[in-house]
Order: structure tokens, then sequence, then C-alpha cells
């Protein structure tokens, strides 16, 4: 006799069947199959960093794999290289760039770097980089002085633009270069050179340029003759100063001042003893006397 | 009527629904086998630019995706004995529909084969109010149909305009639009039992399923194995089952009688059983292999092996002739075929221009049926298969399909019904509303 074996009802149960119905809609099928991975990750990830101590220990990780890269050999810097300075000037950039070499090149600002270089007064322009093998590379281009300014605070070098490169101890100390004073000069070193320039003729004599009430330039030459030069178009008024030198001799004579504020009409001082002297020849010529 | 009017018109409804959203189960629920088919409607424009191709009656809107059949527990003559049974054998076809189709289905069709379907020829006339035939006219002259009294607990399947008459002009298909005076409708109405449908009803939806249209197996079986000009012309059709035969006549494409006998090819197994004392299981696989209709001298000489196994030799080792077989299911087969003549008679069948008539079903398969059949039914016998529609798997295109198929097309373009038609404007209850105001009008 062969065991009886039940047979199996080929039909799904009332759960099955409903199940597989379920399984078969669209919308439960894309929401098991993305949504709930999905879910279970964020789920799983926001119960991970619920924790405080573990987020830290995990910004401290990533911090570390940063670190442990960003130290590598072929990122660091080793040393810093300063082309186009003179000794004080790239002791002043050692000074204002404080680093400790090694250092990683990933913890260099470079443009930060560069704008802190260029705020120094001796150095025009500067350009940075990192060449291979390690060496922080500083291109610099400094300011050439032009110019000497005499202003309340002593003496100061200006280069051609009136930008301050370095104060002056003594004028003695740069004598090759041309003077000016008084408040506001260094602002207007460009029409200063420009005057200068046109006040070679006389340069043996020039002993400089004084700013007059922060509008209008002075001449000063030696024997403490001066020229007063008007506050339009001054360069002008002094090629008119020379030209008559050059014709008459003039400034040779006994003046204290040339007035050229007025274009239309210059204006000479002439020293008292010079006047006296006029006077008195005037008498003579006049064949007059008192005596 | 209006209840039925809801909810057919409710189930018209669900079946549009089901088109739009482009998948419907068919469900066959039989004696012998439960079909399970899952269509999915593409729309009817897939094929418009192919050269050649119509509509085809809505057969190129639709493509099977999933198909499976289960055996069929719990029903007897086409009608639901064992809900539970039959619950479950639902469950599985379905099941393995969907899981073919791989898409979830919530709205059937179901065809019912038992519940003795019996016709009723109705007709009605009005004259027109206006010349011309309106919809509204064709909704009224079907209202105006005096309905038989069809007995308590029954309720109506189909209810298809079949004819239009328009004065003296009968035979007209579509009479809207035509002038007239007078408008005469013959109708087809078909009952079956309440209670049965209410039981399929109530089977499908403790499967989760909405039922989008119910059509009797009969009429879809003939709608899938008839051809075209058979309908046009006249034809009966057989739908032999496994627990009852169904028989539709058609002409004119709409059927005008349709009736069932409550015999099948399970009574044929079931005197197997008892002849040669055996399983029903070992009866229907010796049917299905050995079984005849037509004895000659070879089957005499043919012996089968009954088996068996009950360890007893003798017993296990019976044989018998296929003579001996075919002398069983002969006499069944005839007592079935023979009570299909008396209802075809009943119909008047022998006055239709045509008489041909189509076997199909599951039982039609026997070998020799067609010839025992051409004697007592007539000459015109012929065994139909389905149509071929698109996307049908090999295994469900045989004769046994017939009716699930014919669902499909069914579905797919079904016939104008009654409750197609809007009910007539005295039935809503505008009309109080029009008295309600007249009334106003009168003492305000």
């Amino acid at each position: 006799m062969q065991p009886v074996i039940p047979r199996r009802d080929p039909a799904p149960s009332r759960v099955a069947y409903r199940l597989n119905r379920l399984w078969l809609t669209p919308l439960f099928r894309a929401l098991l199959r993305t949504g709930l991975p999905v879910f279970c990750v964020l789920f799983g990830a926001g119960w991970y960093l619920a924790d405080q101590d573990r987020r830290d220990d995990l910004g401290l990780a990533v911090a570390d794999l940063r670190r442990s890269i960003e130290e590598r050999p072929e990122f660091m810097v080793k040393l810093m290289a300063i082309d186009g300075g003179s000794a004080e000037v790239a002791e002043d950039i050692r000074e204002v760039l404080p680093m400790d070499f090694p250092i990683s090149s990933f913890d260099l600002n470079l443009e930060e770097m560069r704008a802190t270089v260029a705020e120094l007064d001796a150095v025009a322009s500067a350009d940075l980089r990192i060449r291979p093998g390690g060496v922080l590379q500083i291109a610099i281009k400094e300011r050439v002085p032009a110019i000497v300014w005499r202003g309340r605070d002593g003496l100061e070098l200006l280069d051609a633009l009136g930008h301050r490169v370095s104060p002056l101890g003594a004028r003695a100390e740069r004598a090759d270069l041309p003077l000016i004073a008084g408040d506001g000069a260094d602002r207007h070193v460009a029409q200063a050179m420009e005057l200068l320039a046109a006040a070679r003729p006389i340069e043996h004599r020039l002993r400089g340029l004084v700013r007059m009430g922060g509008r209008r330039w002075d001449v000063v030459l030696n024997r403490n003759q001066r020229i007063l030069l008007p506050e339009q178009d001054p360069v002008r008024a002094l090629l008119r100063v020379i030209a008559l030198n050059q014709a008459e001799d003039m400034l040779d004579r006994d003046l204290i001042a040339i007035d050229m504020r007025n274009r239309d009409r210059p204006t000479i001082r002439m020293a008292p003893q010079a006047v006296q002297e006029l006077r008195h020849i005037k008498t003579i010529e006049a064949g007059a006397s008192n005596e | 009527m209006t209840d039925l009017y809801q909810s057919q018109r409710a189930m018209r409804r669900m079946r549009r629904q089901a088109m739009d959203r482009g998948v419907v189960a068919i469900l066959d629920v039989g004696t012998s086998k439960i079909a399970c088919l899952v269509l999915r409607f593409d729309g009817a424009d897939r094929f418009r630019d192919a050269e050649g191709i119509g509509a085809m009656a809505g057969q190129s809107s639709f493509r099977v995706i999933g198909a499976a059949t289960t055996r069929s527990r719990g029903v007897r003559f086409g009608e639901i004995d064992a809900m539970g049974e039959t619950e479950r054998a639902i469950r599985t076809a379905v099941q393995a529909a969907q899981k073919m189709a791989n898409v979830r289905v919530d709205h059937v069709i179901a065809c019912l084969s038992g519940a003795q379907p019996r016709s009723y020829g109705l007709d009605g006339a009005i004259d027109l109010t206006e010349t011309v035939v309106s919809e509204h006219d064709v909704a009224h002259v079907m209202a105006s149909c005096d309905v038989p009294d069809f007995g308590e607990g029954r309720e109506v399947l189909h209810a298809q305009p079949v004819n239009f008459a328009l004065d003296h002009r009968s035979g007209l298909i579509d009479p809207r639009g035509q002038i007239g005076n007078r408008l005469a409708v013959d109708m087809h109405l078909l009952t079956v039992e309440a209670d049965v449908v209410q039981n399929l009803l109530y089977c499908i939806k403790r499967c989760d399923l909405e039922l989008a249209g119910l059509a009797s197996s009969a009429y879809v079986s003939a709608i899938s194995s008839l051809v075209e000009d058979e309908q046009e012309l006249g034809a009966a059709c057989i739908d032999m089952g496994g627990g009852s035969t169904g028989l539709s006549i058609f002409i004119k494409k709409h059927m005008i009688f349709s009736d069932s006998v409550r015999m099948g090819g399970d009574h044929v197994t079931q005197d197997i059983s008892k002849g040669l004392q055996v399983s029903l299981a070992t009866a229907e696989r010796i049917k299905t292999f050995y079984g005849g209709v037509v004895a000659t001298g070879m089957d005499d000489r043919e012996m089968i092996e009954v088996g068996g196994d009950t360890g007893d030799y003798e017993h296990d080792r019976r044989t018998v002739s296929r003579a001996e077989l075919i002398g069983i299911m002969r006499p069944r087969v005839e007592e079935i075929l023979e009570e299909l003549r008396v209802r075809l008679d009943a119909a008047g069948f022998e006055h239709l221009p045509s008489q041909q008539i189509v076997l199909t079903g599951g039982g039609s398969q026997i070998p020799g049926l067609d010839g025992l059949a051409s004697r007592i039914l007539g000459q015109q016998v012929r065994l139909g298969r389905p149509l071929r529609v698109q996307g049908l798997p090999q295994a469900a295109t045989g004769a046994a399909f017939a009716s699930s198929v014919g669902l499909c097309l069914f579905a797919a373009h079904p016939q104008d019904e009654w409750w197609d038609f809007d009910i007539p404007a005295e039935r809503y209850p505008a009309r109080s509303l029009k008295r309600a105001v007249k009334w106003f009008k009168d003492n305000w």
C-alpha cells in the first residue's frame, strides 16, 4: 500500500494572494524598491550621527585623513625664495610672512600672502607661486625712489607715483634725488616730476619744490630766490621764467621772488638793497640829489 | 427595471474604466476548468497606420498578456456549488495569469454557463413625435416593450435590440436619423437565475476583483467560433462544456435564442467511471485519450489498460476494449445531442435560412462527434475553434477556450444592449422637478 500523501492545495491563501497583488502594484513596488533602501540608508546615517561623540570621531577621522594627504612630502613647501628685491625688502617680507617651514601647500593662501607682501611700501608688485620641489617663489618688483619729500614727520623717499618707499635719515644720503616739501606734496609727485624735468636748465641752482598752501608750487632756488608758480599750468609758467632767464639772465640778478601766479602780470620782487640801489641810480640819472 | 439599468450601467462604466487603465481580466468559470486571461488594451490607434487593417471589431486593440487555467473545483452544471473551493480556484487562476502578465488586474469580465438561461422575444412600438428617429426615440421604444413576467429570482443578463422596424420597413439595424411615423423594435431578453449570479459575484468580490461585465457563455462562445457569415445568415453554436451544454442561435449578427442543457462532458466521465469501475480522474484520462463515439472493427482489438492502485493484481490489470468505452460514451453524447435537438426545434431553428450548426467547447473534441451530430441535428454541422486573438498562448487556442476568447471579443467590442441607451426622460426624477416648477407657475 502506498503511503497517502495529503495533496497540497495549489491555491494561494487569501493572504498570499493579496500580498501577490500588492507586490504587482506599481506604486508599491517602486516604493519598496527605491523608497525603502533610501529610507534605510538615511535612517541608519541619521541614527549613527545622532550621537555627539560619533560625530566628533567622524569629524576627527576625516580631518586626520585630510591631514595625512596634505602632509605628504609632495605637497610640502620647504623654503621661500625671494627674487628681485634688495636684502632689506627680503628681510621685511620674511618678517610679514612669518612661516615655519616645512608647511603644506594646502595651508598657504597665496592670494592673501600676495596681498600682504604687496602692502609693503617698498614693493610695487609681488608674484607668488609654489615651484616644484617645495619652494615658495616670491617674485617682487621694488619701488624705485624718485624723489625726497620733506614732510612734517621728516624725510621720506617717494617713487615717481608718489607712493612712499621708505623713510630717509638724512637728505645727504640721497643727494642725487630732488627734494620736495610742504603738506600734500606727496600727492602731487607726478606734477613735481614734470616741473623738475622742466627746470633742468636751472638745475644747478635748484634747491627744491615747495607745495604752498596745498594747492600750488614754489620753486626754491639758492640765494633765497623763489619762483611762485600758478595753480593752473605751472610747467608753462616755469618755462616762461626759464626762457626769460636764458634771454636776460634774470635769475642772476638780485631778485627775491618771481611771481607768476597771475599769468597776465608776472611780477618780480627785488631784494631791498637792490631797490635802494635802483632808486639811487634813478636819482643820479635824474640829476637830482638831495646831498 | 431601473435597478437593472443601474447595475448594468455600473458594469459598463467599470469596463470603460478598465479599458482606460489598459488592463482587464477575463474569467471563465466553467465546470471542468477555470480560465483567466489578462488583456492589455493599447487603444485602437495602434494599427491605424498599417494598411489593410481595419478596426476588426476591436480585435486589433487588445493583446493577451497573461493566461492561466486551473482545474475547476466546487462548480457543478456551470453553477457555483462550493463557494470556498471555487474562490480558491479563481484565486489560483488569477494569480497565475497575473504572474505571467506581471501586472495587477482589478477588473474582471466573467461569463457563466449554467444558471438556466431563458430567452424571451420582446417587441415594442411607439408613434414618433417627430418624423426623424433620434436616440431618445430608440430608448423610448425599447422602454415601451412589455416585459414578460419571468418570475421571481431571475435577472436579466442580456437585453439586445435585434431588429428595428420603421413603418412598413423591417430589418433595420440602426434606425437613427431615418424618417418615419412608427418605430417598432424586437428585443431578445435573456434571463438567468439571480442566485447563481450572486454567488459568482460574491466569489469574485472575495478575490478583491471588481466585475466589469457579465455575459452568457453560450453567447460569447458563439461570438468567437461562428464566422461572420454564419452569424449573419443564421447558425446555432453549441458549446459543449463540462457541466452544461450551451446553445445559442444567431441571425443577422444578433443572438435571438439561447438555452442550455444541464449535461456535459463531466456526465460522460461519470458514466465511464461508473461503467468501468474506475476513479473519476482515470475515467477522465481514458476519455480524453481513447474516447470516441463511432466504433469500428479496429476498436474491438484496441485494448485499454484501465489501471488502478488497489494492490489487487486482478483489479489493477483490467483492460477494456475501445469499443466498450465507445459503447459507454455514445449513449450519453446522443442524449445530450437529442436534448439539444429538442431545444432547437422549440426555438424554431428549422425556419432559419441557413441551418449551420457549430460545435465548440471542450466536449466537441470527442473524435467522431461531428458525424454523430450531423445525424441528430442536421446536415450542416462543423466543429468550431475560437478565433485567434493576439498573444493567446498555443495551449489556450483549443475549442475548450471558445468562451474565454469570446469574452475577450465581448470586452473589446460589446454589442449594444438596452442599457447602453439613455433612460427615457419620464423615468428621471426630472419630471417631478418639472411638475414642481409647473405648480409654482400655476399657483404663484
